[in-house]
């Protein structure tokens, strides 16, 4: 049963309503994660299809910086994990980048001690045709000016929202295929929010990146999202289109704070 | 950088709590091992009797260095140094100042306890590896400079200093290897039991919440700095007077017996016993008095690489040493009684 | 005068000596941020690896390049069984297995090439053009090897794409995973890198002192200051530092503090520059913006 009493089924059919069939990118099932000893996921399934934006959402401890993690191979995982058809759950966290799998950490994980065009740079050091590497670079540049203005200042000196910036920028020197990100307004000021998620939207309209966006900001997270899911300790308990997720009541619930008698 | 943060396998858990009080079955262990200790210099040779002696004399020299390192998590390769010191003093007092040798021990604990304190406070700066830096560069120098030309009326220069071996007092029917046998073992008795109420009293708790949770230990008031210089200080006591015992039980001090090699040594000796655990001096100086004699009938080189090896096998295999491996069998032997 | 600047060159020289070793210091801290504790000792063993092939009948400069890449392999397989290992470990636990690198290699030594203490020949001819008076032609290529090895150090760290990723790789990991670098590779090449230059240093000092198991315990306490007086995370302060450790231990030895006392010099050294400058004359504090 899930919450406020309604059938698994109606869950599953809300996935596909409305929504284009595009080709599947990220297919995870019975994804499960230890810390040690401690699980953390119990068996996570979800799915991402390519250049869409998926998001997802959860409380704090719900899971979704572990899954990401864990898809990632940074931490112990079992499951089923495929990537464009092919399994990458057993496969070391470096050879799953050189997939093309772009991670923006939480803690952003920008190297503080080189400069910000030595960390851009370290985004692209698997890439070989230095044209696009270059290219990529005026892309970026434009995108974020501001990195531009301090291409060669140490980056441990940037502010919050630059090394945000930064970090987003670094992943997408890798022209990853899958983007995921963790939590990006996290402790940013609403305007920078605003202008990383413009960003991110004209990321994925000019390079068709799928996008797995972790976000304690749900309203943020489903107004740019295609699909989402809801994460609760380890578990999916609501998945489908942004827009049916949006009007759903346990997402009010959970965000509003109106306590609701379960059926 | 910190020494801290990290469970430490070489410090197990058990240990960073509150040292209890002794339970009836270990005062009984130590009741036990005491009498056989009593009884043994009646049925050994001199020759053994003045290994044990020097077991002593390194139990006393690790227990110091476990202050340091297991209870207080600061990192020391130049311990020789302050063996040194201790040995010298005693050495330099018998000869020149004609002190009785009993009385040079006081002497070494002071001297020992007022230079760790005083190289403590910059050190205390220091963290990790660049202690371990600093004190390995200690180590490095310290027979340069009991060799130092300047001091040769008084170190003896690279001849050293040779000693007479003490007697038995008070016309006791004892020999000159039994008496300072026993001698040795009341020092040690004296200073465990010294050790061990001072981990369980205030400036215990101290060492080990600085070890293992420095800022909330700040921010309870207690005063790092102070902690950790303190203790540098009563570990270069300890092991000052270990050195001492030692000089007067081999009766001979040279420079090239403290070379960087016995402060390493002295490390080997705490990590094999089991860091921050009283009884692990005792064993790491089982350990470093008898097996280099072992291993070198093998060959010249075997004693260090020995040493190496097992260092590398603790590391990776059984991190807390012969202690945590006697608690270990002491709790299994526990849960069998009681099942 | 002429005795001091004498006393001047020969601390120039020897500090050339010192600052090779800290390179090879500096080079494993950079890629791995550990001290390695047994560089001299690694040095050591592989001059005398050098020396036997020499003795094989080996020309020197086939016995020189032959014994970098050995030493690089030894340096790589080191970090790939032992140090890899440590990447989680607390600190102690770290110093140790440095401390049995270092006694291991050493007894290693005395069982395989015995304690005797043999000549190890110079490249640089007695007759040379270059040296005089002043300084000896082994001086002078020492010194010119250091600075060689230096502008390569430098170059490669600042300005290579892999010196780059070495750098980010010990910077953080985690994060250069996250980019695709493999950074198991990454330190297996910075030991290898530090074990060759270890290499050269300790064929570059070998001539001098001769060549036994006991040639690299002064030498290493002197890089030791050299790197920490320069930087430990900078080559051309590491390099500084070894030249300006060479001349201090030369003309304080020399004139104040007497022979048998230099030692105490690089511990003194030590301490103060850590306490007093802990980032060193050069090396630069990474800021970072809580």
């Amino acid at each position: 049963m899930s919450p406020q009493g309604r059938p698994e089924g109606e869950y599953r059919r809300a996935q596909h309503e409305g929504s284009p069939v595009s080709e599947v990118l990220l297919d995870v099932r019975g994804l499960e994660a230890s810390y040690g000893a401690t699980r953390a996921l119990f068996g996570i399934d979800l799915q991402v299809a390519a250049g869409s934006i998926t998001a997802l959402l959860g409380a704090n401890g719900a899971g979704k910086t572990t899954t990401l993690r864990a898809l990632c191979g940074l931490i112990r995982r079992k499951g089923q994990v495929t990537l464009a058809g092919q399994r990458i759950d057993g496969m070391a966290t470096e050879e799953i980048v050189r997939l093309g799998v772009a991670h923006v950490p939480d803690g952003r994980g920008t190297f503080t001690g080189l400069t910000t065009e030595e960390n851009l740079r370290m985004g692209a050091s698997t890439r070989r045709d230095r044209a696009g590497v270059h290219a990529d670079f005026e892309r970026f540049y434009e995108y974020f000016p501001r990195l531009k203005e301090r291409r060669h200042q140490q980056a441990g000196t940037l502010s919050g929202g630059e090394q945000q910036m930064l970090a987003i920028a670094r992943a997408l020197m890798l022209r990853p295929r899958l983007l995921l990100m963790d939590e990006p307004s996290f402790g940013l000021a609403p305007l920078m929010v605003q202008d990383i998620f413009r960003i991110m939207r004209r990321i994925r309209e000019e390079q068709n990146v799928a996008i797995l966006l972790v976000e304690q900001n749900a309203a943020l997270a489903l107004e740019l999202a295609d699909t989402a899911y809801l994460l609760e300790t380890g578990h999916v308990v609501l998945s489908g289109p942004a827009t049916t997720v949006r009007s759903n009541d346990a997402i009010r619930t959970a965000y509003l704070g109106a306590v609701e008698a379960a059926a | 950088m910190s020494a801290h943060g990290h469970s430490n396998a070489l410090i197990p858990e058990r240990a960073a709590r509150r040292l209890g009080p002794v339970s009836m079955r270990r005062r009984g262990f130590i009741a036990a091992g005491l009498l056989v200790a009593c009884v043994l210099p009646f049925m050994l040779p001199s020759y053994m009797l003045f290994q044990l002696t020097m077991v002593m004399a390194y139990a006393l020299a690790l227990l110091g260095l476990n202050l340091l390192t297991g209870f207080n998590g600061q990192i020391s390769l130049g311990h020789g140094a302050f063996f040194a010191l201790g040995a010298y003093a005693a050495a330099m007092l018998i000869e020149l100042a004609g002190w009785p040798y009993w009385a040079t021990l006081p002497a070494a604990a002071l001297l020992g306890g007022v230079v760790g304190y005083l190289f403590g406070r910059p050190a205390l700066k220091l963290d990790g590896v660049y202690l371990a830096l600093a004190t390995f560069a200690l180590g490095v120098v310290t027979p340069q400079l009991l060799k130092y030309k300047g001091l040769e009326p008084w170190t003896g220069g690279s001849q050293g200093i040779v000693l007479d071996k003490p007697d038995a007092p008070f016309g006791l029917p004892l020999n000159a290897d039994q008496w300072l046998y026993f001698f040795g073992l009341a020092v040690v008795l004296l200073m465990f039991l010294v050790a061990h109420n001072l981990l369980r009293g205030a400036i215990g708790q101290s060492l080990i919440a600085v070890r293992d949770h420095p800022i909330a230990a700040e921010a309870m008031g207690i005063d790092k700095a102070r902690v950790k210089s303190i203790t540098f200080g009563i570990s270069a006591l300890y092991t000052s007077v270990g050195g001492a015992l030692s000089a007067v039980a081999v009766q001979f001090v040279a420079p090239d017996s403290f070379t960087v090699f016995l402060s390493i040594s002295l490390l080997v000796g705490a990590v094999v016993g089991g860091l921050s655990s009283l009884s692990g001096a005792l064993y790491g100086a089982v350990f470093i008095q008898f097996v280099p004699a072992f291993a070198e009938q093998v060959s010249k080189a075997a004693p260090w690489a020995v040493y190496g090896a097992i260092l590398l096998v603790l590391m990776l295999v059984w991190p807390t040493g012969v202690a945590g491996g006697v608690a270990r069998l002491q709790s299994w032997i526990t849960s069998r009684s009681t099942s | 005068m002429n005795a001091f600047v004498s006393q001047l060159l020969a601390g120039l020289a020897t500090g050339g000596i010192y600052a090779s070793l800290a390179l090879a210091l500096v080079v494993i801290y950079r890629s791995t941020h550990h001290v390695n504790f047994a560089q001299g000792e690694m040095a050591m063993f592989a001059t005398f690896i050098t020396a036997l092939l020499i003795e094989a009948g080996w020309p020197y400069w086939a016995a020189f390049f032959a014994t970098l890449v050995i030493a690089f392999a030894m340096g790589a397989v080191i970090e790939a069984l032992l140090i890899r290992r440590l990447r989680t470990a607390p600190v102690l636990s770290i110093v140790v297995v440095f401390v049995a690198l270092l006694v291991i290699l050493h007894s290693l030594a005395g069982w395989l090439f015995g304690y005797a203490i043999r000549p190890f020949p110079s490249p640089f001819a007695e007759t040379s053009w270059y040296g005089g008076s002043l300084l000896s032609p082994h001086q002078v290529g020492a010194i010119a090897v250091t600075f060689l090895m230096l502008a390569l150090v430098y170059v490669f760290f600042r300005f290579s794409p892999l010196g780059l990723c070495m750098r980010a790789t010990a910077e953080n990991p985690v994060s250069s995973r996250l980019v695709g670098v493999r950074v198991n590779r990454m330190l297996a090449l910075g030991w290898g890198l530090a074990g060759a230059i270890g290499a050269v240093a300790g064929m570059m000092i070998a001539p001098v002192v001769f060549l036994d198991v006991h040639m690299m315990s002064g030498v290493l306490l002197y890089a030791f200051a050299a790197a920490v007086l320069g930087g430990i995370g900078s080559a051309p302060g590491a390099v500084a530092g070894g030249f300006i450790v060479g001349v201090l231990e030369n003309m304080l030895g020399t004139y104040v503090v007497g022979p048998e006392l230099k030692l105490s010099v690089a511990l003194v050294l030590i301490i103060g520059v850590l306490v007093v400058r802990p980032d060193g004359l050069f090396g630069k504090a990474v800021v970072v913006r809580v």
